[in-house]
């Protein structure tokens, strides 16, 4: 417990000296939010009209959105890249040698993507309330419920991004390109609903597609179905395969 | 009392790749112990089996009485290591990566007095990134005893450091010993095995071909002792008498005695006995380098 706290903390506090990456994890979805609060405004849309975001004003569509999409962007782009980046260095080779475990480095991994997480999501919020007049949370509870699933399942994924490719510059080319595409497919980009049949196909295979209907359901009241079951399948599956692969160099 | 490391026919394959193939040595308590060999002769991959850092294929291993392949977590709290191409984050700093090895090893020493004692203090607060190569193994020394270990490996410690620096980084490895740890020392310098260890094993090809003290694998190997001198003298044949001579040589005034053990002190005795005194005696004893060179049959 000790090793894992310790680690966690250095780990944060090395990610926090790394300027680039923390305006990246945080600073980018907050300017395509407001870029998409821009072209989309918020009206709620009248009888007659296409369907839209669900049938709700873009910003209250969004918001919740970008909530997973933050958590999104810490776990798939920052976890792979500093795992491989450390493997790469030799640094979990070094820990390896002083008996740390694979739990305690993952844990470490899982714990300061929480953090980042929340921070990220935090200023997301306040942003946006500042600027938008968007629908408050139905249940701060249940959306807490999910939050918390969204950043176990989305570390895990990253867990698993990080052991499979094998150096930091890789990581962080295919962590962004996993990113990209979800945000542009996963319901966080365009609305969902002009997206063609096929990219509608492609976007339920994407994590964030689920998360995002995920956060907006216990943000709105709505329900979408079984996006909480295959959302958690996506995490489990990469926690064991992540742990499966992991490998010290 | 047993060697505190035992390694019986280390076998260690890598697929089909074979990396260690026969390896078998041992390690005294209290010494200096020197893994020598040409770059890809299994010296690495041999330190890292005891370490239980890579999987033994075939052999005996014992490391402070544990076999790495069965008891890898408790051995590595024992142990200390230094790793080769193993690095620390840019961004740490000396304090915090200090304070992180010795939380791991409850039962070591504070961070802070090790800090003291390796002359980190001045540094306490510098980025690994920005230590100098010299610091930096400094500080892979000091994080390597944080957890006050019986034993520590040191791979290629000197590897890319300048000729200042490794000297220092050779006194940090003897005040490791002079403080009571074991070392295991691998390298692939002559001058760092000679002036270090007690004791080397030099492998080749995959296995231990000698192991000695720098001065027995000397006298082994290095094809004895040379000794030369000018003479006006025609008769010198009671040098061919004088005890550990093997042979004499006379081309002109020019002569050269080959033999083994103490040979130009008896060389030296007889000459003086004879009543000549050269002014231009000289040995000469195979380095290192020489024996190592004939061991690992490598050209010139």
């Amino acid at each position: 417990m000790g090793t894992f706290l310790k680690l966690s903390w250095v780990n944060l506090k090395l990610f926090l000296r790394e300027p680039l990456t923390v305006v990246f994890s945080l600073a980018l979805p907050l300017i395509i939010l407001f870029v998409l609060g821009g072209v989309f405004g918020n009206e709620t849309p009248q009888p007659g009209e296409d369907v839209v975001f669900r049938g709700i004003g873009a910003m209250s569509y969004y918001v919740p959105a970008y909530v997973a999409l933050v958590v999104a962007s810490v776990c798939v782009i920052s976890i792979p890249t500093h795992l491989a980046s450390d493997r790469e260095r030799g640094v979990l080779k070094r820990l390896h040698a002083s008996s740390v475990g694979v739990w305690a480095v993952a844990g470490a991994e899982v714990a300061v993507a929480c953090v980042l997480s929340v921070v990220s999501g935090a200023i997301l919020l306040v942003a946006a309330w500042l600027v938008y007049d968007f629908e408050p949370a139905e249940s701060v509870v249940v959306v807490l419920g999910v939050f918390v699933l969204l950043t176990l399942g989305f570390a895990s994924f990253g867990i698993f991004l990080g052991s499979i490719l094998p150096t930091a510059r890789a990581a962080q080319a295919v962590g962004m390109l996993v990113w990209f595409v979800m945000l542009f497919l996963g319901g966080a980009g365009p609305p969902p609903e002009v997206l063609t049949g096929a990219m509608q196909t492609m976007s339920e295979f994407t994590p964030l597609w689920h998360a995002v209907l995920m956060m907006q359901d216990a943000w709105l009241g709505l329900d979408a179905g079984l996006s909480w079951l295959i959302f958690s399948a996506i995490g489990v599956v990469s926690a064991v395969l992540g742990l499966r692969f992991f490998r010290w160099e | 009392m047993p060697p505190i490391v035992d390694v019986q026919h280390l076998e260690k394959r890598y697929g089909s790749f074979v990396a260690v193939e026969d390896v078998t040595f041992s390690v005294e308590e209290g010494e200096i112990f020197g893994i020598l060999g040409p770059n890809g002769a299994g010296k690495t991959t041999t330190v890292e089996c005891l370490q239980g850092l890579r999987r033994a294929d075939g052999g005996d291993l014992h490391v402070l009485g544990y076999d790495p392949r069965v008891d890898a977590k408790p051995l590595r709290r024992q142990i200390g290591s230094q790793l080769q191409e193993s690095a620390l984050p840019d961004r740490i700093k000396v304090w915090e990566a200090l304070d992180l090895f010795s939380s791991l090893v409850p039962s070591g020493q504070p961070w802070e007095i090790v800090m003291d004692q390796w002359g980190l203090s001045p540094k306490r607060d510098a980025k690994f990134g920005n230590l100098s190569g010299g610091q930096q193994q400094r500080l892979f020394v000091a994080l390597a005893v944080v957890n006050a270990p019986r034993l520590v490996f040191f791979d290629e410690m000197t590897t890319g450091l300048d000729p200042m620096s490794r000297r220092v980084t050779w006194d940090l490895v003897r005040q490791v010993r002079d403080q009571g740890t074991t070392v295991v020392l691998v390298t692939h310098f002559m001058d760092e095995a000679e002036e270090l260890c007690d004791r080397i094993a030099v492998i080749n090809e995959k296995r231990v071909v000698a192991i000695d003290s720098p001065d027995g694998l000397i006298e082994e190997f290095g094809g004895g002792a040379t000794v030369t001198f000018s003479t006006d003298a025609a008769d010198l044949g009671f040098l061919d008498l004088v005890e550990e001579v093997d042979g004499v040589r006379q081309q002109g005034r020019r002569v050269t005695v080959t033999g083994y053990g103490a040979l130009l002190v008896n060389v030296a005795a007889a000459l003086v006995a004879h009543g000549l005194k050269p002014i231009d005696l000289s040995s000469h004893r195979a380095s290192l380098e020489d024996v190592f060179l004939t061991i690992t049959g490598e050209e010139r």
